[in-house]
């Protein structure tokens, strides 16, 4: 199994290069540079020209390439053309509250999904199938925005039981005080987007399962005279959650690399707001940190659903 | 006569209906057999004649919500038709034994063969895990596995068909049932893989004295290991006996088709005998008469009984119906038609 990991690891390296170079040259092609944003109608044309020779922005493609990759190496991502702080800095806050918010994201979603599913595929077409099946299709079809908002409107202006933006209250104090308030902040959003992301891990589950009850293997353990309730857990659901374990590490770079749009809705100061914001403000710096970021996080994910996959199911294990 | 212990399954008038669109439909219909100890009873037939329906009835593995079953199958005076599930369990395993077809289905996956034969000796026995676990290397020297300790923690994907059908084997034999159902258990095996497993479960039946009910549609495999034959069509049975009377005195025109349609090693230069027309749909089945009729078009309807029956004709020789008497093959079929 370790080989099987090295391997995948190993894959990754060529991968990782290839990324790097494709952001690089899109970088590259972006109008404008470091000192775009600087100039002013009293700026000396022959100035800007030595401080872009200084900047190394006329070396030869390759050399200034290197240069990025060996700031990288050092955890320089550059500064910011328009907050003028170290790209690396910018990145450490937001990924810290992405992270917690991913993190409660994700247990509920499979905390409610998982449950769902199950009901959903013991019960195929009964009344609790369809229960779960209308859910799901409101979760699915309803767009994103439209959710949030109808949550902000309902939990934080209505009931007011939440708050709706920040991360953090500026009232806060003390470890426990901050802490508490933190975790405050991200159940509502944490809440909705887990919600929407239900959809696919109920049906995978559901389809699993209803596939799998009629598997032969499910009709030999009931000819041992295995009980019921232990087909179910031992066989049928068992194997049904391979197709949710594959799927796992992508969801969870999914909402790592930010949800933006629910951050955005939150004012919810993460990866996801940084990067409408930069985009908005055409903060190249920050744009290509944060997409090769994201492009690295995916690599991850796919490692880590081989990893959960090499764990579950034998046949992947044992080549 | 035989002594009543002697008696392992009666089944009795077992009627078992699927619902298709709404209605039931009979796919066993009043289907008489026994099985005695120390016997292997062979069901043949065609594709869809009720075979599997009759193995799936007794070991009570069906879709409770869309089937029917009615009449006895009575297991030491115990009927089965309708257990109560949770006393089913105790039996399905540990009295009665089941092999299925597709050895590489018929096996999850994603657990450790030795592990998938122990689970049937921890619900029917107070093994501890150590004595299961030597059960179980027991039981793969007993089914012929080359490698006991090896073979315990592998995984299904990693033996051969041969060597699968082995382990589904010895899942059926852990708990020594008296019964044991093998529904085709050499059909999706090769041909010299398929008579070593007959010669397994033919000394797996001498051994512990069970009982064997061979579903098959191979008539080689009924001439090599039956000791009595059940040919059924359309969810009936329409001959019973022994298997030298069937070989050597078929009554019934479906069994004399049927033999008739064996290759012959000795003469290859014959076209195969094809039975006229198809075995008919559950729905479409005819309800009334002779079900074997509209395939022997050649016969005149007054040949049949209007509702053939079970006759002995001689002891322990039964034959559905009273066409037999007239039947002849088709001449104009021997014209190279």
């Amino acid at each position: 199994m370790w080989k099987t990991v090295l391997r995948r690891v190993l894959i990754m390296i060529p991968q990782v290069i290839i990324l790097s170079i494709l952001i690089f040259f899109l970088a590259k092609m972006m109008p404008g540079d470091p000192f775009s944003g600087q100039i002013n109608p009293n700026t000396d044309p022959k100035q800007l020209e030595a401080l872009k020779r200084a900047a190394g922005l006329y070396d030869p493609i390759p050399v200034q390439y290197g240069r990025w990759v060996g700031n990288l190496f050092k955890g320089d991502l550059g500064t910011s053309y328009i907050q003028h702080v170290p790209v690396t800095s910018l990145i450490a806050d937001r990924a810290v509250n992405t992270f917690w918010l991913a993190l409660l994201t994700t247990t509920i979603s499979y905390g409610i999904s998982i449950p769902l599913g199950i009901t959903a595929g013991r019960h195929q077409d009964e009344w609790q199938d369809q229960a779960v099946q209308i859910f799901n299709y409101v979760t699915f079809a309803v767009p994103p925005f439209v959710f949030y908002i109808l949550g902000i409107w309902l939990f934080g202006f209505t009931l007011g039981w939440f708050p709706i933006s920040g991360s953090v209250s500026p009232n806060a104090s003390g470890f426990w005080g901050t802490l508490g308030s933190q975790i405050y902040h991200i159940i509502l959003p944490a809440c909705l987007v887990a919600l929407i992301t239900t959809t696919s891990i109920v049906q995978y589950l559901r389809t699993g399962i209803v596939d799998n009850k009629v598997e032969d293997y499910v009709r030999t353990a009931h000819s041992k005279g295995v009980p019921e309730n232990v087909v179910f857990r031992k066989h049928i659901l068992r194997n049904s959650l391979l197709p949710i374990a594959s799927s796992f590490g992508t969801t969870i770079t999914g909402l790592l690399s930010g949800s933006m749009i629910v951050e955005s809705v939150f004012s919810y100061p993460g990866m996801g707001k940084l990067f409408l914001d930069s985009i908005g403000q055409r903060d190249y710096t920050t744009l290509t940190a944060l997409i090769l970021i994201f492009g690295i996080l995916t690599l991850l994910g796919n490692l880590l659903s081989d990893i959960i996959m090499s764990i579950v199911d034998p046949r992947i294990r044992i080549k | 006569m035989e002594k009543q212990s002697d008696l392992l399954l009666d089944i009795q008038h077992l009627h078992t209906a699927y619902r298709l669109n709404g209605k039931f439909y009979d796919a066993a219909d009043d289907v008489n057999i026994t099985l005695k100890r120390d016997e292997i009873l062979s069901v043949v037939g065609e594709s869809g004649c009720g075979k599997s329906t009759i193995a799936a009835s007794i070991i009570g593995l069906y879709d409770h919500k869309n089937t029917k079953v009615t009449g006895d199958i009575l297991y030491n005076e115990l009927n089965l038709v309708g257990l109560n599930e949770s006393l089913f369990d105790k039996i399905r395993g540990n009295k009665i034994g089941m092999i299925f077809q597709d050895p590489l289905a018929s096996l999850n996956p994603l657990m450790r063969v030795g592990d998938q034969v122990a689970e049937t000796l921890y619900y029917h026995t107070d093994m501890n895990e150590k004595e299961r676990h030597e059960r179980v290397i027991e039981l793969f020297n007993q089914v012929g596995m080359p490698k006991p300790e090896e073979t315990y923690s592998m995984y299904p994907f990693e033996l051969s068909g041969g060597l699968r059908q082995r382990i589904v084997i010895a899942m059926a034999i852990a708990c020594k049932p008296e019964v044991i159902i093998a529904d085709e258990p050499t059909t999706a095996l090769d041909v010299t893989i398929q008579a070593q497993i007959l010669d397994l479960l033919e000394d797996i039946q001498k051994q512990s004295h069970s009982g064997i009910i061979l579903i098959t549609h191979d008539l080689g495999v009924v001439a090599e290991t039956a000791d009595e034959v059940a040919v059924m069509y359309a969810g009936q049975v329409v001959e019973k006996a022994d298997v030298k009377t069937i070989f050597n005195n078929p009554l019934h025109p479906y069994t004399r088709s049927l033999l008739n349609s064996m290759p012959q090693s000795d003469d290859t230069d014959e076209d195969l005998h094809v039975i006229h027309g198809t075995v008919p749909s559950l729905v479409n089945m005819p309800r009334e008469g002779d079900r074997f009729a509209d395939r022997i078009p050649w016969i005149p309807a007054s040949a049949h009984e209007k509702e053939p029956v079970m006759h002995e004709v001689e002891p322990g020789h039964w034959v559905r119906c009273t066409c037999w008497k007239t039947f002849h093959f088709d001449d104009s079929e021997a014209s190279g038609e």
